[in-house]
């Protein structure tokens, strides 16, 4: 136990200690786009959705975004039958595990967690890895264990190790290059991770914009009842020498 | 005789209600000189009730239970109508109970508000701020993410640190053998029902004290020493009805407007309220890299960090941790100067203060790091993180604060203080 405490006391030490941080490309989605959140939830349900689940969102909370609900069971619903359903999936998480070394995390409020920038550079650097289990690693995260579930449409990537002097330091550079081109252009392809990173942080928290138009009428209201109130401040208090 | 008079009469023969409307608001007479500092008392007892009837409504929905507690917690957030809001309101409620209470204590220490006759008074402040430590602590495991479960593990191995019992007392506190459900169901008993028993005994504890020997001021001299020879009233004192209930409503619409904002425009607070971990369901199996608590435990926690092992053990940094908040409880009795308020107050007085403050929040800051957030020093100081050295300073400087205070207090020249308040 003391062992313990004390790796937990340190644990802050070893937590810079790989270095090498790898510059996150912005996000730069736009959450009152509610046609790009529909573009990210098409690809969330025919790529994601089948080995992540997303327990804690409902389908029918897609209404959200303009949709109807026989929209939403005729064009997203693969996995279940109610349209009040959780975004749940039947694969086993005793051979995930297996196959993938961990179990897949819910993505409910990944965009929480991770935040988008991250997500959007993790979903672009995916590289081919022979070393690997499933062929893929990622440079956002080091062998990663999942497989690069949108090969097709971004293409298969490689890894190239350029060294250069910098100031006398020797600097490693690490690049991908595109070696198959994928069914998208990587500006198509940057749109789609964009377009589903997007509806993660939307599913993050649906409530995000209603929130904050909801907080432009309360500081509204308080700003006006702060006159009243200063105003009877100050006539009760007049009499105060 | 109207109905409504009739009615109060028969309860006044039945129960003192206007006896003491008259003798804790209409009668009770505070210093009219007031100022800022003196919002914070009356927004704590807001908050207080504000976290009371949130967390009341959050238990409706909330499940604790390892298996289920994360995920009852968006569903509050999502399916319950306004969870989300409520919630939002009960995290930043959380956060800004601490901030209000640390401006509270720090006008109780410009303006010596501990010193005598409030003995007392500043020591059930002082178990209501434990409280609240712990109410924090307790209810920060609840939400069940990578931060509440490995903050609980450190936090509880602290115990463990303690000699021959250690072991055994964190044992006892866990109820397992690592943080788990039956952890979690025992947390939630102490959040929901036993710590805020003990908390709300203690703020009328600390209500009645204060309205017994009554309020500082600003000047830090007693209004109860000059009185109207007729009325027997404090010449300097105002009535708390009306004059302080319409002065605290505006204090009240100016807070709210700043929690509205978090709540409604930035509930995470950039991870300082909510942390980015926190959504990540707790996993005994993964050990994050970076554990932190929440801001308002950080000051400690950079203490405790800094205080090296001693025989292997982490006992003296816990020891230090726990002093460092135990101490306040000395200050009535530390502090020996000549006058209560820094208006009065000599250069060293201030010095020392303004030393105290920014100790505080050196330490706030360093303990939301990891230690080698500054580097490290070169070889000529054995490669030690600059942060744990300075760490280390400024926990000096925090005990020297109050250790050196009863010499300091004496020596330092005071102004003479005014007969009566200044405006």
């Amino acid at each position: 136990m003391k062992k313990l405490f004390v790796a937990l006391l340190f644990a802050p030490l070893a937590a810079f200690a790989s270095g090498d941080e790898l510059q996150l490309d912005s996000a730069d989605i736009d959450p009152h786009d509610a046609i790009s959140i529909q573009r990210g939830a098409r690809t969330f349900v025919n790529y994601c959705l089948n080995c992540h689940s997303a327990s804690s969102m409902r389908y029918n909370r897609l209404t959200d975004l303009g949709l109807t609900e026989q929209q939403i069971k005729d064009n997203l619903l693969f996995a279940t039958e109610k349209v009040g359903d959780p975004m749940t999936i039947s694969a086993n998480r005793k051979d995930q595990k297996q196959w993938f070394g961990a179990e897949p995390p819910d993505l409910s409020v990944v965009a929480r967690s991770r935040g988008t920038d991250w997500l959007y550079t993790y979903l672009r650097k995916f590289y081919r890895d022979d070393t690997r289990p499933t062929g893929w690693n990622n440079l956002a995260f080091p062998n990663v264990g999942m497989p690069h579930a949108l090969w097709q449409l971004q293409g298969i990537q490689s890894m190239k190790t350029e060294s250069e002097e910098h100031e006398g330091r020797k600097v490693e550079h690490r690049k991908l290059v595109l070696e198959r081109p994928g069914s998208l252009s990587p500006i198509e392809y940057d749109k789609l991770t964009r377009d589903l990173v997007n509806f993660l942080s939307y599913m993050g928290e649906p409530e995000k914009t209603k929130r904050s138009q909801i907080g432009i009428v309360v500081l509204f209201f308080l700003l006006l009842l702060l006159v009243p109130a200063w105003l009877l401040k100050k006539e009760y208090w007049k009499d105060v020498h | 005789m109207n109905k409504a008079k009739a009615l109060l009469n028969w309860v006044d023969e039945r129960f003192p209600l206007t006896a003491n409307w008259k003798s804790h608001l209409s009668e009770y007479y505070a210093p009219k000189n007031f100022n800022f500092w003196y919002f914070f008392g009356s927004l704590a007892l807001l908050i207080l009730v504000m976290q009371i009837v949130t967390g009341i409504l959050l238990t409706m929905h909330y499940k604790p239970d390892a298996g289920q507690a994360f995920a009852s917690v968006e569903y509050i957030m999502r399916d319950v109508p306004w969870g989300w809001l409520i919630r939002y309101m009960h995290s930043t409620g959380a956060s800004m109970f601490f901030i209000v209470i640390y401006l509270h204590m720090f006008r109780g220490l410009i303006y010596g508000s501990y010193r005598k006759p409030r003995e007392l008074l500043w020591l059930f402040g002082m178990l209501i701020y434990l409280c609240l430590m712990a109410e924090a602590f307790f209810g920060y495991l609840l939400p069940w993410g990578q931060m509440s479960y490995w903050g609980a593990q450190v936090i509880v191995n602290l115990f463990g640190a303690v000699p021959f019992i250690g072991p055994d007392l964190s044992l006892w506190i866990r109820g397992d053998y690592v943080v788990s459900d039956a952890t979690l169901n025992r947390f939630f008993a102490f959040h929901v029902i036993a710590v805020p028993l003990v908390l709300l005994g203690l703020v009328v504890a600390h209500l009645l004290a204060l309205h017994e020997v009554g309020s500082n001021n600003p000047d830090g001299i007693e209004i109860k020493k000059k009185k109207d020879p007729k009325t027997g009233i404090p010449l300097d004192g105002i009535a708390f009805h009306p004059y302080y209930i319409v002065k605290d409503i505006v204090g009240v619409v100016v807070f709210l407007m700043v929690f509205s904002a978090i709540v409604f425009f930035a509930p995470e607070m950039g991870g300082y309220f909510l942390e980015h971990n926190n959504f990540v369901p707790a996993d005994p199996l993964k050990t994050p890299l970076h554990i932190a608590p929440v801001w308002y435990f950080t000051p400690f926690y950079s203490i405790l960090r800094a205080v090296p092992p001693l025989f292997n053990s982490q006992f003296p940094g816990v020891m230090a941790m726990g002093l460092s908040t135990m101490i306040f409880f000395l200050l009535p009795w530390l502090d020996r100067g000549a006058v209560k308020s820094i208006r009065y107050r000599g250069p060293i007085y201030k010095s020392a203060l303004a030393l105290f403050v920014i100790a505080f929040l050196i330490l706030g800051y360093l303990g939301t790091e990891p230690t080698n957030v500054w580097g490290q020093f070169g070889s000529w100081l054995g490669g030690a993180d600059r942060a744990t050295v300075v760490a280390r300073i400024f926990t000096i400087i925090y005990f020297l604060f109050f250790l050196l205070m009863p010499w300091y207090t004496k020596i330092d020249k005071t102004k003479p203080e005014p007969e009566r308040v200044t405006l």
